[in-house]
């Protein structure tokens, strides 16, 4: 495997579809894909369980063939190829570890199947079995270590054939919070020590935001977005990205003129209130009276006082998490409005529930949504 | 070919296996086909086994006219009714003893012997049943039925052991626990919950006993006294004759009372209520 | 009071016990009866001197086993073993053998094939299986009789389309026997191994297909040795009852072709020589009960595996 420029693609989803079942009671698990994904990237595809990440990723795999669209690795047309002839492995969540091997044997697997020679086998089994820390139990059987362990022998199995692309099928789901932490950190610099392309999936946000060099978010079937972690989290583009990465708060604003240049920017006023903000518009907003504005919690800044804020309301509810708090407020129009802020030692504010508080927002933390 | 018609052409199938749809239907295909022949050359006007001479019931009429068909006909129900309806019941009381409880002293050696007529072949119990009421037979001078009877009873067990045993572990204990709570004695619970729950497992069981039964050949032949035909033994000493269609009339008749039974047994055990 | 409670824990159990077992004793009893004593009752007659007109008479003798593997020479009385007995037992053995191979040949594919239809269609064809293996063994046999005689459904129909001029002779032949025994015991292949297969993960496979192996290396290297169990589940049951076969080589054997359980047989009727019979029934019964310990190990052995 020739390792060419960094930006090269490695997996080319040209208006790919997936369908199940026939009429009345088709199903559209996947529909009208397009998507590249570049050589040496850890590329997360995001979404709710049924968005069809899965089966994008069993169509990559081969274990599926696409209903139309075409899909190339390399540059080569893997369309109808089955599993067997693609430098493709997958982790799979369940890991399916070969119940009747050992971890060594299961990690064999591949390279026997490929026709290694023994000697060159044997050796990746073993910097396999370094690269994952599983030197002790080569030989035991894959049903007599824990689930971590499991998962590891897992991606030691789908690493030793060094395939160009690996799989990864929500594979920490299995795991408890701390060692999935731990996975997270080690999968990282796993793939950062092969130089494989890797592609994730999964429905953990944070996950996602913490391992991948660029995410696609997914929603019944289709890529809403796709960006690098930052991008998706401050600038997402529809109202579904925002909701399910983090906290949101969705304000209706009124549109008070447009002015259009390179791109266009909108005079909008939130909420019924008084002042007005600039923002950028989404072209295909550019006519609308009206448009949905996102705002990150922890962009907004709480006042014990009304006046010079934002927005106003009335506090109902607040939820410590440690580090941060939780201000769920009432506005004065009736829409719910959460703002985030770092708890700090000395702190003098304590409002309480009931209390008549301020909201001040930052022109830059304003942004307009598609839809 | 026939392959294709089952793993759809160009799009990829984990299952796929070349040549197993073709070979699993040359085996259904296979299996039905003997059978299907039969009970088609039933209805042959003619007496020959082997030429089709046009349709007609008459080998159904002769094989209900033959006294003898007759008599075996009846002697075969009365043994698998009462065969069915004894092994049945003590396979029922074996059933509610052997499941649901905690592991006891001897449990394994019930099953062993419960399921012993299924690992033992038909023919080794059949010399065992001969020699046995024959000894019997010149203490006690009686060559009734009652020998075929406890034969059939005995083999139809484990036939009959099994969906009852199959039911029970499906119940959830809780039911007799939540009954006993609400101050039913422990018979008001075995009859207002248990048995109720458990009947489908005790229709399935007596239905596949009196089929066991039904079409038992070997124990049969070794074990009747002479005169004591039934059906299948019947269908034995006519095949060293001349054979007519009758037999094919026999069968198939035999053959839809199993086919009955048998399907009313699957639709019973797969209903879950 | 903690002694008190366990002791009363402890005579709950004893009574619970009781219970268990004065419910499982009227099967018990009858199978006492009626099945499993009577087989010692067989070991016992093995011991004892033939009757002139069939039964017993109670004198302790060894010649039953002894004529159970030799012959002793009716002029000279030079001892050898006994060829008709052990072509037969040879004959059953290899028979039943290859009844199981063609069994496996046939009845893999079949499990497999219905075990991968979807669930719904799943049941029909697994209803398919269990029907024959529900129907009367006699006129199963019977129908092979009527398909394979020299004026039967096949020769005749070969003969009217001018394949062949002369039959060809299939019955009493011992490949008529293997057909038949075949045709009769193939759902017993079918069941358990589609009882293995139903459990099994496909995921299994497709972690196979994506470490580089074909469709032949998944099948030998990943579905077969996990689903061994079932596969030896099913030979056993096939070879089990083939080995003692009676109805279906006395049909389509004809007087010639016997099999271990018509020479049993023989010794009852025409053979008038009750010892040896028995003593033939219980060599059949051990042969049955190694198969079966056999059988055992193996399964205890992949349990052990699931346990751990």
């Amino acid at each position: 495997m020739s390792k060419t420029k960094k930006d090269a693609i490695a997996i080319h989803v040209n208006g790919v579809g997936k369908y199940f079942g026939s009429e009345p009671n088709l199903v559209k698990a996947l529909d009208n894909v397009s998507i590249d994904i570049r050589r040496n990237e850890f590329f997360t595809l995001l979404g709710p369980s049924g968005c069809g990440k899965t089966t994008l990723l069993r169509l990559i795999a081969g274990f599926e063939s696409p209903t139309f669209g075409q899909m190339l690795l390399d540059n080569q047309d893997i369309t109808n190829l089955p599993p067997y002839h693609r430098s493709v492995n997958t982790v799979f969540q369940s890991y399916a570890l070969f119940p009747h091997l050992t971890v060594a044997e299961n990690i064999s697997f591949g390279l026997e199947m490929l026709k290694k020679p023994k000697h060159e086998i044997s050796a990746t089994v073993d910097e396999m079995l370094a690269l994952v820390h599983m030197e002790e139990l080569k030989h035991r059987r894959t049903d007599q270590i824990s689930g971590g362990q499991q998962q590891r022998v897992a991606l030691a199995r789908a690493l030793a054939p060094k395939p160009d692309v690996l799989l990864l099928d929500e594979p920490l789901s299995a795991l408890d919070y701390k060692l999935r932490r731990g996975m997270q950190i080690e999968l990282k610099r796993l793939q950062l020590e092969t130089g494989i392309t890797f592609i994730f999936v999964t429905h953990d946000q944070e996950e996602a935001l913490t391992m991948s060099d660029r995410i696609a978010v997914m929603s019944n079937g289709h890529i809403l977005q796709v960006g690098t972690p930052n991008e998706i989290y401050y600038n997402p583009q529809e109202r579904f990205v925002a909701d399910f990465i983090g906290e949101s708060n969705f304000i209706e604003a009124e549109v008070v003129s447009v002015t259009k240049g390179r791109s266009a920017t909108a005079s909008l006023r939130l909420a019924g209130t008084r002042k007005t903000f600039k923002a950028n518009m989404p072209a295909s907003k550019s006519k609308d009276k009206t448009a949905t504005v996102f705002i990150r919690p922890e962009h907004a800044k709480l006042q014990k006082s009304t006046r010079g804020a934002t927005l106003t309301g009335t506090l109902t509810n607040m939820l410590f998490f440690g580090t941060d708090t939780n201000y769920h407020l009432e506005l004065d129009n009736g829409d719910a409005f959460v703002v985030r802020s770092q708890n700090e030692i000395g702190h003098a504010f304590h409002p309480a529930i009931g209390d008549k508080l301020g909201v001040v927002i930052d022109e830059q933390a304003i942004q307009v949504l598609k839809d | 070919m026939l392959n294709r018609l089952f793993w759809k052409k160009r799009e990829f199938s984990v299952t796929y296996q070349f040549g197993f749809a073709t070979i699993a239907l040359i085996c259904f295909f296979a299996l039905y086909a003997p059978i299907s022949t039969l009970v088609f050359y039933s209805f042959n006007a003619g007496n020959n086994l082997m030429l089709w001479e046009g349709f007609s019931f008459q080998w159904y009429v002769e094989a209900s006219k033959n006294e003898l068909v007759q008599e075996a006909a009846i002697r075969s129900l009365i043994i698998a009714v009462c065969a069915s309806l004894i092994s049945t019941l003590v396979a029922t009381m074996a059933a509610l003893g052997t499941t649901r409880t905690a592991p006891f002293k001897g449990q394994k050696l019930i099953f062993i012997m419960i399921n012993q007529p299924l690992m033992v072949p038909e023919i080794v119990t059949a010399v065992a049943l001969l020699i046995f009421f024959a000894i019997i037979k010149t203490f006690t001078n009686y060559y009734g039925l009652g020998y075929l009877i406890t034969a059939h009873a005995a083999f139809c067990v484990p036939f009959a052991y099994l969906p009852i045993k199959a039911r029970l572990d499906g119940m959830d204990l809780s039911m007799e626990t939540a009954a006993g709570d609400l101050y039913a004695t422990p018979f008001v619970v075995f009859r207002r919950i248990t048995l109720p729950l458990l009947w489908p497992g005790i229709l399935a069981g007596a239905m596949l006993s009196f089929v066991i039964s039904l079409d038992d050949v070997i124990i049969t032949e070794f074990v009747k006294t002479a005169g004591q035909d039934t059906l299948p033994t019947y269908m034995l000493g006519q095949l060293r004759r001349v054979i007519t269609p009758e037999i094919n009339a026999i069968s198939s008749v035999l053959l839809a009372v199993s086919l009955v039974v048998v399907t009313i047994f699957f639709l019973f055990t797969r209903k879950r209520y | 009071m903690a002694r008190k409670l366990s002791e009363m824990e402890a005579e709950r159990i004893k009574r619970k016990n009781r219970a268990n077992w004065l419910l499982s004793m009227p099967a018990i009893l009858l199978l006492l009866f009626a099945a499993s004593g009577p087989l010692l009752i067989v070991i016992v007659y093995s011991f004892l001197t033939p009757g002139n007109y069939g039964g017993i008479l109670w004198e302790f003798s060894g010649e039953a086993w002894f004529k159970v593997l030799f012959a002793q020479d009716i002029f000279d009385d030079t001892i050898s073993l006994s060829d008709a007995h052990l072509s037969i037992f040879w004959r059953s053995v290899q028979l039943s053998f290859l009844t199981t191979l063609i069994c496996l040949i046939l009845g893999f594919p079949t499990a497999y094939f219905i075990a991968t239809r979807p669930p719904k269609t799943r049941n029909i064809w697994l209803f398919l299986i269990t029907i024959p293996f529900w129907t009367n063994l006699l006129i199963r046999t019977f129908a092979i009789l009527e398909l394979i005689r020299n004026k039967g459904v096949i020769n005749n129909s070969l003969i009217s389309l001018g394949i062949i001029n002369e039959p060809i002779n299939m019955l009493y032949t011992d490949m008529a026997i293997v057909i038949g025994m075949t045709y009769v015991y193939l759902p017993l292949m079918v069941l358990p191994i589609y009882a293995a297969m139903e459990r099994f993960d496909f995921r299994y496979v497709e972690a196979g297909f994506d470490l580089y192996a074909s469709r032949f290396k998944v099948m030998r290297r990943i579905i077969l040795p996990i689903i061994k169990p079932g596969v030896i589940a099913g030979s056993i049951l096939v070879f089990v009852p083939s080995l003692g076969a009676y109805v279906t080589p006395r049909i389509l054997g004809g007087g010639k072709n016997l099999m271990i359980g018509n020479l049993i047989e023989l010794q009852f009727g025409q053979g008038k020589n009750w010892p040896l019979g028995a003593a033939l029934a219980v060599t059949m019964l051990l042969i049955v009960l190694l198969a079966l310990i056999f059988y055992m190990r193996i399964s205890q052995r992949s349990e052990q595996k699931d346990a751990q």
